[in-house]
């Protein structure tokens, strides 16, 4: 689960974190009052499920509380476009007014996983503010990485560590430690499986705050950090995957018009891969899980239906425990209900497979029987083509 | 012969008396697996469904001579079952799970990390965790534990490694004419207790294993890992397939696994690494059957 930054700089600060003031706001008054608490020159920051904000032109620099104003005027409501975006963007709802600092440094501090080592890992930069995919093409030895010991949390010496990577002294050398340190325990604590820090900021009085910071969430520990789901934003949310979850549906949409509806993720993507290979644009990912009742079965449907560019669904179900028959009558039964509107084609495999075909061929509907996935993707991308 | 689960393999079942615990102990059972009981805290003593149920792992290790559990236990107490397994000298340990915190993973193979440190410096097997989030192991005509469907399976020359479950069945059933010697579903969570090149050396070294199916999909750099060591330490026949060739960057796959983050993980990259360690690596998943058993020897 991802959060806004003004959300993420709520739970850093719970942990001691220095973060610029700030207050967040969703209209041009309530900002102008903000930049008059916060000293007049600040910056207005657009509140986006994404990163590159900047460049977008989502976040600047008001001289005073008026400017604040016209700035909070032009940013709240605009369709923001940035490399993380798509080309459709994103609508700003919020923007975070903060107190403008005097720069000294900006640098780079992250934390996820490292799946190799299976351990946390500190990755810090003298390169704050970009991106540390382009730092570590560029130059990975301009990275310093840090792997910490989760039950353990930061060890003073490798909190030291990361502060003699970026070239700190004196006071700022002590306060980054601190940082370090702090910022490690949120991670943890909160279940994060992200905490970027970018850019990291040192000040000419020798503050160290977090000036930008992303958090993303482990969803799976989600059910122990209640605060974390309440920060969930659903209109960063595509509206259809919302409405898929809440039946148990694991549904990504993408741009093709091949719909598909598939029982296990490594097989669903495995589909979307078959459907390309056989010339054509999978619409979705799409697992409805290990049962595929025809419960299951109306519901994806209707999900997969809403998208108007499908044209044709591939329903590939490998039947395990549960029997092809079974679920060859959970989809003659939701396709009765739905009266679909594209053809479908069905691949199943499992027990009872021929007893399964057989109740498809006889129900009557336009339903198109598969052997194998090869088969299944050369007849629902003809099918696509057909339709289109 | 076949790796880690055979006729010998005493199966106790943590979390036996819940529904899926239940349904899949009598569903192994059935197959011919010696699920010998299974344990749910506060009720050892009882009998379910004819197994008899242990208040703790090490109860049923020693009342039972358990040597594998398979765990069915909710998210928030799998990881806590499995280090129950570890610590009581479980040497087969298969989470079934899905959907435990990353967090919770992290501690409990530090923990199976100390626990088999200590294992082996007095002698004893260590601990080998299949999982979590994974369909399990099977060896077909000896144990099936786990929650694929048994009777999809026949013994033959065919080692089977997968990070997806039905994406297994499905090279299952593209290898149905031959058979295969052990399926095992390492799981699609980031963190799995058995990866890749756990079960490569062991196919290797099995001599009823004569070639190899594994799947990978996108997401971190475990396909990469064992591209390596085949290239090193693999003389049987490899045919590999990557799911997630078309999935868009930055989104999960139903895996928690499963991302490509960064510009990393992606299919090409993994594709391209296991066809430069000679593997043979095929496009389309309906393609892994008749691959591999073109390169098995009696073919």
């Amino acid at each position: 689960m991802k959060v806004h930054e003004y959300q993420a700089k709520e739970i850093l600060r719970r942990y001691g974190v220095p973060t610029p003031r700030g207050i967040v706001v969703d209209n041009a008054d309530e900002a102008r009052l903000a930049a008059k608490e916060l000293g007049g020159r600040v910056v207005v920051k657009a509140q986006i499920h994404a990163g590159g904000r900047g460049k977008g032109g989502g976040v600047k620099l008001a001289k005073d509380a008026d400017e604040a104003y016209d700035l909070a005027k032009q940013i709240i409501g605009m369709t923001l476009v940035t490399h993380q975006t798509g080309p459709e963007g994103r609508v700003v709802r919020k923007v975070l007014i903060e107190e403008a600092l005097n720069i000294d440094k900006e640098l780079y501090l992250g934390i996820t996983l490292d799946r190799r080592i299976g351990m946390p890992v500190i990755m810090a930069s003298k390169q704050g503010g970009m991106e540390i995919e382009e730092v570590a093409a560029r130059d990975p030895n301009a990275i310093h990485r840090e792997p910490i010991d989760a039950v353990l949390g930061a060890q003073p010496f490798q909190a030291r560590a990361v502060a003699n990577a970026f070239g700190l002294e004196g006071d700022a050398y002590k306060k980054c430690i601190d940082f370090v340190q702090k910022l490690m325990r949120a991670y943890v604590d909160t279940d994060a499986s992200l905490a970027e820090i970018n850019p990291l900021l040192v000040t000419k009085e020798g503050n160290v705050l977090a000036l930008d910071c992303k958090m993303n969430f482990d969803d799976n520990a989600l059910f122990r950090h209640k605060d974390v789901v309440e920060m969930r934003d659903l209109n960063e949310e595509d509206p259809l995957e919302v409405e898929a979850s809440k039946f148990g549906l694991n549904y990504i949409k993408l741009d093709g018009n091949v719909g598909c509806m598939v029982n296990g993720a490594g097989l669903a993507m495995a589909t979307m891969d078959i459907i390309k290979l056989a010339g054509g644009e999978p619409a979705n990912f799409l697992d409805v899980g290990g049962g595929a009742s025809a419960e299951q079965v109306k519901n994806a449907f209707r999900i997969i239906l809403s998208d108007k560019n499908v044209k044709a669904i591939l329903i590939n179900i490998f039947g395990g425990i549960m029997r092809c028959d079974r679920i060859a009558e959970g989809v003659v039964s939701a396709s009765r209900e739905i009266s679909l509107p594209v053809p479908v084609v069905v691949r199943l495999e499992g027990t009872n497979v021929e007893l399964g075909k057989e109740i498809l061929a006889n129900s009557g509907l336009p339903l198109i029987t598969a052997d194998g996935m090869g088969d299944a993707a050369q007849k629902v991308v003809a099918a696509a083509k057909g339709a289109a | 012969m076949a790796i880690w689960a055979d006729n010998d393999t005493r199966v106790i079942v943590q979390g036996i008396t819940g529904r899926e615990g239940t349904f899949h102990a009598i569903q192994c059972r059935d197959y011919g697996t010696n699920v010998v009981g299974g344990v749910t805290p506060g009720k050892g003593g009882t009998t379910h469904e004819g197994f008899p149920v242990f208040n703790s792992v090490r109860e049923a290790r020693e009342g039972a001579g358990a040597n594998c559990s398979l765990i069915f236990v909710p998210p928030p107490f799998a990881a806590d079952a499995v280090m129950e397994s570890a610590d009581a000298g479980v040497e087969l340990i298969v989470c079934i799970t899905e959907g435990i915190p990353v967090n919770d993973m992290v501690r409990a193979h530090d923990f199976l990390k100390k626990s088999n440190a200590r294992a082996v410096a007095a002698g004893r097997t260590p601990s080998r965790l299949i999982g979590p989030n994974c369909p399990g192991i099977i060896t077909p005509g000896q144990a099936k534990i786990g929650i694929m469907p048994g009777h999809i399976h026949r013994p033959g020359p065919i080692g089977i490694v997968s990070r997806s479950g039905t994406l297994t069945y499905e090279a299952v059933g593209q290898t149905r004419n031959v058979g295969q010697s052990t399926a095992v579903g390492i799981g699609g969570d980031p963190l799995p207790g058995t990866n890749f090149i756990d079960c490569l050396a062991a196919f290797q070294a099995d001599p009823a294993t004569e070639a190899i199916i594994m799947i990978g999909e996108i997401g971190g750099t475990a396909e990469e890992e064992a591209a390596a060591y085949v290239k090193q330490f693999v003389t049987k026949p490899v045919v590999a397939f990557i799911a997630g060739q078309t999935a868009p960057p930055g989104r999960r796959m139903g895996h928690a696994g499963a991302i490509i983050s960064g510009g990393k993980g992606t299919a090409a990259e993994k594709m391209a690494a296991l066809e430069a360690a000679g593997i043979h690596v095929v496009k389309s998943p309906s393609e892994m059957g008749q691959t591999v058993i073109a390169l098995t020897r009696n073919h």
